[in-house]
């Protein structure tokens, strides 16, 4: 009697739920008869042209006919649907081929238990089975179709854009077709002068916003939550809650507030200046004021974010080491430079590593307060206080350099990613080390 | 004349401390009360308004340039839906990672990982043209399920408290002979409640701030939500109609601010819940 997981695997093979039918889960196997069906029918009529569409991204354009001596449009390709269209018919392709291999595995190992002279499982038991054992599986489907699809095919599908020569004015669908092209558009951003003269200036601006904008917060924080919770100083509850409201407001909200307020002609910044017989500095609009500007509102919102995180590690350093200094004479600061700092650092170092990374994804303080101006004339779509993700959102929404875009979106992603993998790695092996316990 | 050290080092601490505050809270006081001047303009002459009207406000809800009450409501709905989607898809993701070892585990995990680091509109142009197939476009159906979807990567923090309960609970359950969903339901739903009222939290502000995506996806004037809205009026009308921006923000502002301040706790364990405390 070997027959059967034989039997059972050839014809779950040829069409998918036959061998569970062969096997007596007559119910299992018409539920998975049924979904290969759908996925038969939705996959035959599609595959081929998803195909064609990846691989060569169309091949006619829309072009006027004569008709009757009126042009009319004969629609061409739309290469970046079939690109997307293509992708998501691979999608859907895996989804169902997964389906199908575990179809396979199923009947294999019922037929398996059936030659051992077994009870195949019942319908019921499947169910068992499904809230038990698989429960975690059947837990995921739903968050991890959703990531799938909104997602992950997304960002594919931008890596693959970066591959092609998808921008204005000469390639935007469906006047014209959109071609892959290999490296060129890394090639362009990196040594074509025009590009690459932008490029290094606003990765170089990133990484000073980013170091920056980090260290002034973080130390902010620092020494705001030290004020408080100094020796001696009262209604500590009360500074807290007045220094939280920054973070309490909505970003979105005190940023457009922080515009109007640093508004050089009319705003009410400018206006104390002049009350004290100064001039107004002009806050936004010149280069590397509005620099300040960014970084100084960064450190408006940032720092109480820092502090709530500072005040409690504090109340988690042991007071013992304190009264242990103070034993051995140790003076404040003495006691700060070798007590509380390294203690803080090491709490909050994989938090400032990954605010680093935050800061420099930080679109939304540029964004909202300067939108990238003042505008440099020698930079390609930029301005001086761009960020990489702000260029990358103009390049996309004003300017349709799809490809460029893409490309600039894959470089941030491989700073972020050694960063985050380095500081992985580093609090790791920081845990193992148990400086501190 | 250590005391006297120490008066010195507190009255300079107090003089730091109210300027702070001062700084702190002087945005937020100057729009309050540019809410309530007579005016339209950026410009005044003084802080303190000469005297106090609601204009503002009553403009926001009658001008039909600006439906700013249909946006209200708009951004409410797609804020609180995002907030129940979310909610659940990153509580039942995030549990099955913390709760079980199973095959895919550490691969889902790491996935996750790299998933996160990219920049989260390089995505834009691919979900525009996605959207825009489904015929979901300039919908709020849209907004929900993108938000929804995305919120699960965020999770980190939620797996982190999973796997701070005891996993003796679920197992003496198990020997009892409840279910996983039972156990799910009974025991670790009702326990982690801080963690769900944190993540239903963030996922509401998220929704009701975001100004990126809703721009993208919401075309009509009437199906936009407050952010895309004070945007625009920021930005075309900045001097002409800046007390009305005033007005709006303070509107804005104020679910999610008393929101913060009434769960500010849980807030603060989630973040801190990222450090690790020594």
């Amino acid at each position: 009697m070997k027959q059967h997981r034989t039997t059972a695997t050839i014809l779950s093979v040829l069409v998918q739920g036959l061998g569970q039918i062969y096997n007596g889960q007559r119910l299992k196997g018409i539920v998975l008869l049924l979904i290969e069906a759908l996925g038969l029918v939705y996959l035959v009529p599609r595959l081929g042209e998803a195909f064609w569409g990846l691989a060569t991204l169309g091949e006619t354009t829309q072009k006027f006919v004569k008709v009757n001596n009126s042009a009319q449009l004969v629609k061409g390709d739309h290469s970046i649907f079939l690109m997307l269209n293509g992708l998501i018919v691979v999608f859907v392709l895996i989804v169902f081929l997964v389906i199908y291999v575990l179809n396979i595995q199923d009947a294999y190992k019922t037929g398996l238990l059936r030659d051992r002279g077994e009870k195949p499982k019942s319908f019921r038991q499947s169910y068992e089975n499904a809230t038990g054992r698989y429960f975690p599986y059947l837990m995921l489907a739903l968050p991890a179709l959703g990531v799938l699809f909104f997602t992950i095919m997304p960002i594919i599908f931008t890596i693959l854009l970066a591959f092609t020569n998808y921008s204005a004015p000469d390639h935007i669908p469906p006047a014209k077709l959109v071609d892959w092209v290999g490296f060129k558009t890394f090639k362009d951003l990196l040594f074509l002068k025009s590009w690459s003269h932008t490029f290094f200036g606003v990765l170089f601006w990133t990484i000073v916003w980013a170091v920056v904008a980090t260290v002034t917060t973080y130390f902010g924080g620092v020494l705001v939550a030290l004020l408080i919770e100094q020796q001696g100083i009262r209604f500590k509850k009360l500074w807290r809650t007045i220094f939280i409201l920054p973070y309490a407001v909505p970003q979105l909200i005190s940023l457009l507030i922080m515009k109007n307020l640093f508004n050089g002609q009319f705003g009410p910044i400018n206006q104390y200046f002049k009350a004290f017989g100064l001039d107004g500095l002009p806050w936004l609009t010149d280069p590397f004021w509005a620099k300040v500007t960014v970084i100084v509102v960064n450190m408006w919102l940032g720092i109480p974010v820092s502090m709530v995180l500072i005040l409690g590690v504090l109340t988690a350093i042991p007071k013992d080491l304190y009264e242990a200094a103070e034993v051995d004479g140790a003076s404040s600061f003495q006691k700060f430079r070798i007590i509380t700092m390294p203690f803080i650092l090491f709490a909050t170092a994989p938090v400032l590593i990954m605010q680093f990374a935050g800061n420099i994804n930080n679109f939304n303080v540029i964004f909202l307060l300067t939108n990238g101006g003042p505008i440099k004339g020698d930079y390609q779509f930029a301005g001086a206080t761009d960020l990489l993700v702000t260029w990358l959102y103009k390049l996309t929404l004003d300017n349709s350099k799809f490809n460029v875009a893409s490309a600039i979106g894959i470089v941030i992603f491989l700073m972020i990613a050694s960063f985050s993998i380095w500081n992985f790695r580093r609090s790791r092996s920081f845990k193992e080390e148990d400086m501190i316990q | 004349m250590k005391k006297r050290k120490g008066k010195v080092r507190l009255t300079l601490s107090y003089i730091l401390l109210i300027a702070i505050a001062v700084v702190s809270i002087y945005p937020v006081l100057w729009v309050v009360l540019s809410s309530l001047r007579p005016g339209a303009a950026l410009y005044s002459e003084s802080m303190w308004p000469s005297r106090f009207t609601l204009d503002h406000y009553r403009e926001l809800f009658g001008n039909k340039a600006f439906p700013y009450a249909t946006w209200y409501l708009n951004t409410l709905k797609i804020a609180t839906l995002s907030m129940i989607f979310s909610t659940i898809l990153v509580t039942l993701g995030m549990y099955s990672l913390s709760r079980f070892r199973f095959r895919g585990r550490q691969t889902t995990l790491t996935i996750m990982l790299v998933l996160g680091m990219f920049p989260s509109f390089m995505s834009m142009i691919a979900l525009y043209i996605i959207l825009l197939q489904l015929k979901l476009l300039d919908t709020h159906a849209a907004l929900v399920i993108v938000y929804s979807a995305g919120a699960v990567l965020g999770g980190f923090i939620v797996k982190g408290f999973f796997d701070t309960i005891p996993r003796s609970l679920d197992e003496a359950a198990r020997i009892d002979g409840a279910s996983h969903l039972k156990v799910f339901t009974r025991i670790m739903l009702p326990l982690s409640r801080p963690m769900l009222t944190y993540v239903a939290l963030t996922s509401f502000t998220g929704a009701w701030v975001d100004f990126i995506f809703a721009r993208l996806v919401l075309r009509t004037k009437e199906k936009w939500t407050l952010a895309v809205g004070m945007w625009d009026l920021v930005n075309s009308y900045q001097n002409s109609n800046f007390t009305m921006f005033a007005a709006g923000s303070v509107l804005i502002a104020i679910p999610i601010t008393l929101l913060f301040i009434f769960l500010q706790r849980f807030l603060v364990q989630g973040l801190t819940s990222g450090a690790s405390k020594g």
